[in-house]
């Protein structure tokens, strides 16, 4: 791995400031960062931690809005959402191995957009916003591809807010090498619409399932997707599974989450 | 940079870089080489260790990152009087471990999944040591130990 310098800021304003050099890059739980630093991949100047700032940690809900700060990980998540929002509950309690949980944040993750993270299937169902420092971005115009995001340089993600479903599911079905989703559904039920998001699938990152959406919004039940099909032009073809398969995937998959709902 | 911490109830505190990684500061700093590295790609669990309380891998967590924390690793385990502990000692009886390369990484996760879940199914064992590869053993007699770590009866385990 290559040095760098690192920052361990008290708090947001000072993260901030540190954030302004040049090369610098924020730090949170380290469980991508770490492996692509090992890896040569990556070249801070210096880490700024951001895992030492009290404001960015916690769970809180208001108007039936569940706000997740940036630095809590995934752990603390399982446990401070399985009463209120149990789908996402349990989307984070399949992030990875208890020690992974232990450390990574839904703030890194988001802002990492890995293409198999699990974090963005929920965040695109239900139509969170994801807040930064400066402002507030919607689910549908952050995620901008493949480990793309709308963040600016020294920009951090500092929560997400999810507004909670009637009722929700996660179905990952796990690429047991990696422990990431080899292609992963979150299906979100509101009064007046259902959320499909889909990780782990298309060369475009995280997408919602329009299509599928629609039809579930006027009939909840697995058989209103059962004449829909999902082309696999877009799809991811690897040494684990083809475009075809993972599209394959993406519709038994959400049957799947439906009938779990 | 300086760093202070306390390992296994000891105060410790040695120079590191930015880039010194908790395991590299733990076997080569402090020369507790039980903390093993068995990928270093963050997915093998062998450099298990506690972090206050919480299970980590010590390979993908920075140095600095527990300046002023309490870490236990694998010396920190055993009895007072130096005698292995409940889940160390059914790690033998079971014959839980064969070149025991895995066996600190798969110690600390069962203490920290015993502290959580003192009576876990054997369903829940497998699905927590998701993180910490064995490539001996074929997990049974791992999954056996930690059962019986637990004070359960040993269920006839799949697969035997
Ligand atoms: C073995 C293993 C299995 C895993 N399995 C899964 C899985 O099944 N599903 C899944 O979704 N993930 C999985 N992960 C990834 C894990 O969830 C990571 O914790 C997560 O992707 C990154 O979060 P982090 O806090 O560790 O971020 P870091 O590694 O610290 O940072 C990741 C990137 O985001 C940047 N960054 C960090 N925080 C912020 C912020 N607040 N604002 C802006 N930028 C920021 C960093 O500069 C870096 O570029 C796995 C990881 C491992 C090692
Ligand atoms: S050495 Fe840390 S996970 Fe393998
Ligand atoms: S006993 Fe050899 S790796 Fe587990």
């Amino acid at each position: 791995m290559y040095s760098f310098e690192f920052v361990k800021p008290a708090t947001l304003d000072e993260a901030l400031a540190a954030l302004k050099d040049e090369d610098a890059q924020p730090l949170s739980g380290g469980q991508t960062l770490i492996p692509t630093m090992k890896q040569r991949l990556n070249q801070p100047g210096s880490l700024v931690s951001l895992l030492g700032i009290p404001e960015l940690v916690g769970v809180s809900i208001s108007d039936n809005v569940l706000s997740i700060k940036g630095a809590t990980n995934h752990a603390a998540i399982v446990a401070e959402t399985r009463d209120s929002f149990p789908g996402l509950s349990a989307l984070a309690g399949k992030i990875g191995d208890p020690a992974v949980r232990n450390r990574g944040t839904i703030g890194g993750s988001i802002a990492n957009n890995d293409p198999s993270a699990c974090y963005p299937a929920a965040a695109m169902a239900c139509q969170a916003t994801i807040m930064t420092n400066a402002r507030e971005i919607a689910a549908d115009d952050f995620f901008e591809g493949m480990f793309t995001t709308a963040l600016e340089e020294g920009e951090i993600v500092t929560g997400v807010r999810f507004p909670i479903p009637q009722t929700a599911n996660y179905q990952k079905f796990e690429q047991p090498a990696s422990r990431f989703p080899l292609t992963g559904v979150f299906v979100a039920k509101y009064g007046d619409r259902v959320g499909v998001g889909v990780t782990g699938a298309s060369n475009n990152g995280v997408f919602r399932w329009g299509e599928a959406e629609e039809a579930l919004t006027a009939n909840f039940t697995p058989d209103a997707i059962k004449d829909l099909s999902m082309p696999a032009d877009d799809m991811i073809a690897d040494l684990h599974g083809s475009a075809e398969y993972r599209a394959h995937l993406v519709k038994v998959l959400t049957g799947r989450a439906v009938a779990a709902c | 940079m300086k760093i202070s911490l306390t390992v296994n109830g000891k105060s410790q505190s040695g120079e590191a870089e930015g880039r010194t990684l908790l395991s590299t500061f733990l076997r080569e700093n402090l020369r507790l080489t039980g903390t093993h590295i068995g990928c270093d790609t963050s997915q093998c669990g062998a450099c298990t260790v506690h972090v206050n309380g919480m299970q980590v891998k010590s390979c993908t967590m920075f140095a600095a990152e527990a300046d002023g924390a309490e870490v236990t690793t694998i010396e920190g385990m055993a009895e007072p009087d130096g005698s292995l502990n409940t889940i160390q000692q059914a790690f033998q009886d079971h014959h839980g471990l064969q070149c025991g390369f895995c066996t600190p990484g798969m110690v600390m996760a069962a203490a920290s999944l015993l502290k959580a879940n003192p009576k876990p199914t054997e369903a829940e064992v497998r699905a927590y040591l998701q993180g910490n590869i064995c490539r001996c053993t074929g997990y049974h007699n791992i999954v056996k130990a930690i059962m019986a770590a637990s004070g359960q009866e040993l269920p006839a385990l799949a697969a035997e």
